[in-house]
């Protein structure tokens, strides 16, 4: 019983487990083969399956979205082009209603957004055992870490939300100038020169909790899709009963991560916007 | 959940990602929708003022028709009226024409018979004063009996 959910454990974490690739403390730099190794490499790491999956993926976006825009023309759409034409037609839509100040950056910034993210939380569909087993049998190492989620890594979420926070920055000095953007920092909300410190304080951390709410929501959302599905997989070895138990759960659980994985991607994107707005907005 | 170098790669990715986007890919969707857009438009105003223009050909159409209609029965008309005329004109200046040539011959005649009668008279007269003449074989003075000879040719 005990060696039993030692092994459950073991699943669960070998599959929240990144391949990472980072510095020993040695100075030299490789793949970590054990929990101990990443232990080990801490900040100076890199998840490779991430950042290969987030890379793909949002290439495969980009590569689908530029051939048919390369090939776009007044002419009646077809297939793909309509796909393509309704989703930037849906985004389009989104942004003039929710931003309205001049910048050319925002729509194709929200469109990024949401069909990447939209992309990476599919994954989670994919059975959880088939890419691992396949990275497995083509590393031919029955211990490598392989994740094909990005967006159940934080790091991958905080990296877009924080940029976004840094983008949040940038255009606030831009169109309020540098001083515009530390008044807005020092005297709201109470607008008196004695309550600057605190107006301070409760700037900054408003400011701050946006990128890390951003970031940790769709994290969160998805890490513990993930993680149901990783238990429901673990029920599909516990007998026949439990394996159509288990079947059935998969499904349905599947069904409802579709609602997710939409509904996250397009949160992710209209926080951006709105943010973006808020930014943009010198009345403030 | 460790955070680490992953984020910066995440990031960088990202913004070349919607660098790309905002640059190769936005514009030139939505722009060939937008043009789309404004032909349709185009297509369906054209489409509108072709059926405008249809029907007021035909309205145009139906009114020079009901014109021409009511032209020719005009023009008839006034023919008709003109032939009557023409022909009642006709009749008019042929009545006048031979009362004018009868009155004429009636003068001619006239004149003839006053001519022929004043000739008649002078004849007789100077055969009255030669028959005289030879009666009382004396010479008459034609200019002494000339009031005489007047009275006696108004006689006759």
């Amino acid at each position: 019983m005990a060696g039993e959910a030692q092994t459950s454990t073991e699943y669960i974490k070998h599959h929240l487990t990144n391949w990472t690739y980072g510095r020993f403390e040695d100075g030299t730099w490789g793949f970590a083969h054990s929990y101990e190794d990443i232990q080990e490499m801490g900040a100076m790491s890199v998840h490779v399956d991430s950042l290969l999956w987030s890379f793909g993926l949002g290439a495969i976006f980009l590569f689908l979205f530029w051939s048919v825009a390369r090939k776009a023309s007044t002419a009646t759409p077809t297939g793909m082009h309509s796909f393509v034409e309704m989703v930037v037609e849906f985004i389009d839509n989104q942004v003039k209603e929710t931003f309205h100040f001049k910048n050319p950056v925002i729509a194709p910034l929200a469109l990024t957004l949401f069909m990447w993210i939209l992309l990476m939380n599919t994954m989670d569909l994919v059975p959880v055992d088939w890419l691992p087993s396949l990275a497995m049998w083509a590393a031919n190492d029955s211990h490598f870490f392989f994740k094909v989620v990005p967006t159940t890594d934080p790091n991958i979420t905080l990296g877009m939300s924080f940029t976004i926070f840094f983008m949040i920055i940038y255009y606030s000095i831009k169109v309020k100038g540098i001083k515009g953007f530390m008044g807005e920092l020092a005297l709201h909300p109470f607008n008196h020169w004695s309550m600057i410190p605190v107006n301070l304080f409760l700037e900054t951390v408003n400011m701050l909790a946006k990128p890390i709410s951003l970031g940790l929501r769709l994290f969160g959302n998805l890490y513990a899709g993930e993680l149901v599905f990783i238990l429901i997989a673990l029920m599909f070895g516990g007998g026949f009963m439990l394996f159509m138990a288990a079947g059935v759960a998969q499904w349905v659980w599947a069904v409802f991560h579709i609602l997710v994985i939409v509904l996250q991607a397009f949160v992710f994107m209209m926080l951006t916007i709105v943010y973006l707005s808020m930014a943009h907005d010198e009345s403030h | 959940m460790n955070i680490n170098l992953t984020l910066i790669g995440q990031s960088l990715i990202f913004l070349v990602f919607v660098w790309f986007c905002w640059q190769y890919v936005w514009p030139h969707i939505l722009n060939a929708m937008k043009e789309r857009e404004a032909k349709i438009a185009e297509g369906l105003n054209n489409a509108e003022r072709a059926d405008h223009e249809l029907e007021l050909a035909q309205k145009k159409a139906v009114k020079i028709l009901s014109d021409a209609k009511s032209q020719a029965a005009e023009i008839v008309d006034s023919a008709n009226k003109r032939a009557t005329q023409i022909v009642e004109e006709g009749q008019a200046s042929g009545q006048a024409e031979g009362e004018r040539m009868k009155a004429a011959a009636q003068a001619e005649i006239e004149l003839e018979t006053s001519r022929a009668r004043e000739e008649l008279r002078g004849k007789v007269a100077a055969l009255v004063i030669e028959g005289a003449e030879k009666v009382i074989e004396s010479e008459v003075d034609a200019s002494a009996h000339a009031d005489l000879l007047k009275k006696l040719s108004e006689k006759l």
